[in-house]
């Protein structure tokens, strides 16, 4: 891959099939990850009968989803509770679905990737969410160095975060402003 | 910041700050992370909440530099909506009320 670029109105790159496998196995695992915390959600009977959703009133306890689904007040856990189960239903619905958006347009085996500037923005926040999660399982830091010692159990990992930042910020730089 | 307003809630009368707590707008703060990229939370700052390039900018830096932004304030609802949208953009923000 050698960055985005405009080109005819959309948003153009080409990935290598190993970029493209890389990328689609995480955007897969991040799915997996929102698909596992719904299913854990307890389902209350008298929100069966509303068809109004509620979700969960705690915090993950994954680091990972934690960060991803964070409390709306830092003190206040009753308010933090009630605001969560009113909005985390949407807030992952909107992830997955942003998600949803780079497997439908990113082929498995690589190639060209075109992209309407609404697919796009849809890569940015998706592409900004695997490197949340990626983020917080290496514990990165402002200061985190370019690479890790081989020794390192992060190093390999840490390689692919950098190579995620780079596509993301190259995609910024090929939209059009906000 | 935190000893500025912290003087200010001593020397005001129990009563009025009563009355005061009933007025005090809620603001939207927006946390400094070591994963959202400068360029991504800009973008998403005009994006969310209309601000001229320069302001979200400004905003940016702040969060950066000084480790939280208040980006937006108004009623519990608006600032409750903003909270989420964030949350949406994955930026971490939280709600508190202005002190």
């Amino acid at each position: 891959m050698n960055g985005w670029r405009r080109h005819g109105g959309l948003v153009v790159t080409t990935l290598s099939e190993r970029e493209a496998g890389l990328l689609r196995g995480l955007v897969g695992q991040l799915r997996d990850m929102l698909a596992a915390r719904v299913a854990a959600t307890p389902v209350d009977e008298l929100v069966e009968l509303t068809g109004i959703t509620a979700g969960p009133t705690t915090a993950p306890a994954d680091q990972v989803l934690a960060r991803l689904l964070p409390d709306f007040h830092r003190e206040d856990a009753t308010l933090s509770g009630g605001l969560r189960a009113l909005h985390e239903p949407e807030l992952v619905a909107t992830k997955d679905g942003t998600a949803e958006v780079i497997m439908d347009t990113c082929p498995a085996r690589g190639g060209r990737v075109r992209l309407s500037d609404e697919q796009a923005q849809a890569w940015l926040c998706a592409l900004n969410d695997v490197r949340l999660a990626l983020g917080t399982m290496l514990e990165v830091t402002e200061d985190m160095p370019d690479e890790l010692p081989p020794e390192d159990p992060r190093a390999t990992h840490l390689v692919v975060y950098h190579w995620l930042t780079w596509v993301q910020e190259s995609l910024i730089q090929a939209l059009p402003g906000p | 910041m935190s000893t500025t307003v912290e003087l200010e809630q001593t020397q005001v009368d129990p009563a009025v700050n009563e009355a005061a707590t009933m007025d005090r707008p809620w603001l939207t703060i927006v946390w400094n992370d070591p994963v959202n990229l400068m360029s991504y939370v800009t973008y998403v700052f005009q994006k969310l909440f209309g601000f001229s390039r320069d302001e979200a900018t400004k905003l940016m830096l702040d969060v950066h530099h000084k480790g939280r932004a208040v980006v937006t304030r108004g009623s519990r609802d608006k600032v409750e909506i903003d909270v989420a949208k964030c949350h949406g953009a994955g930026l971490w923000a939280t709600m508190q009320r202005d002190t």
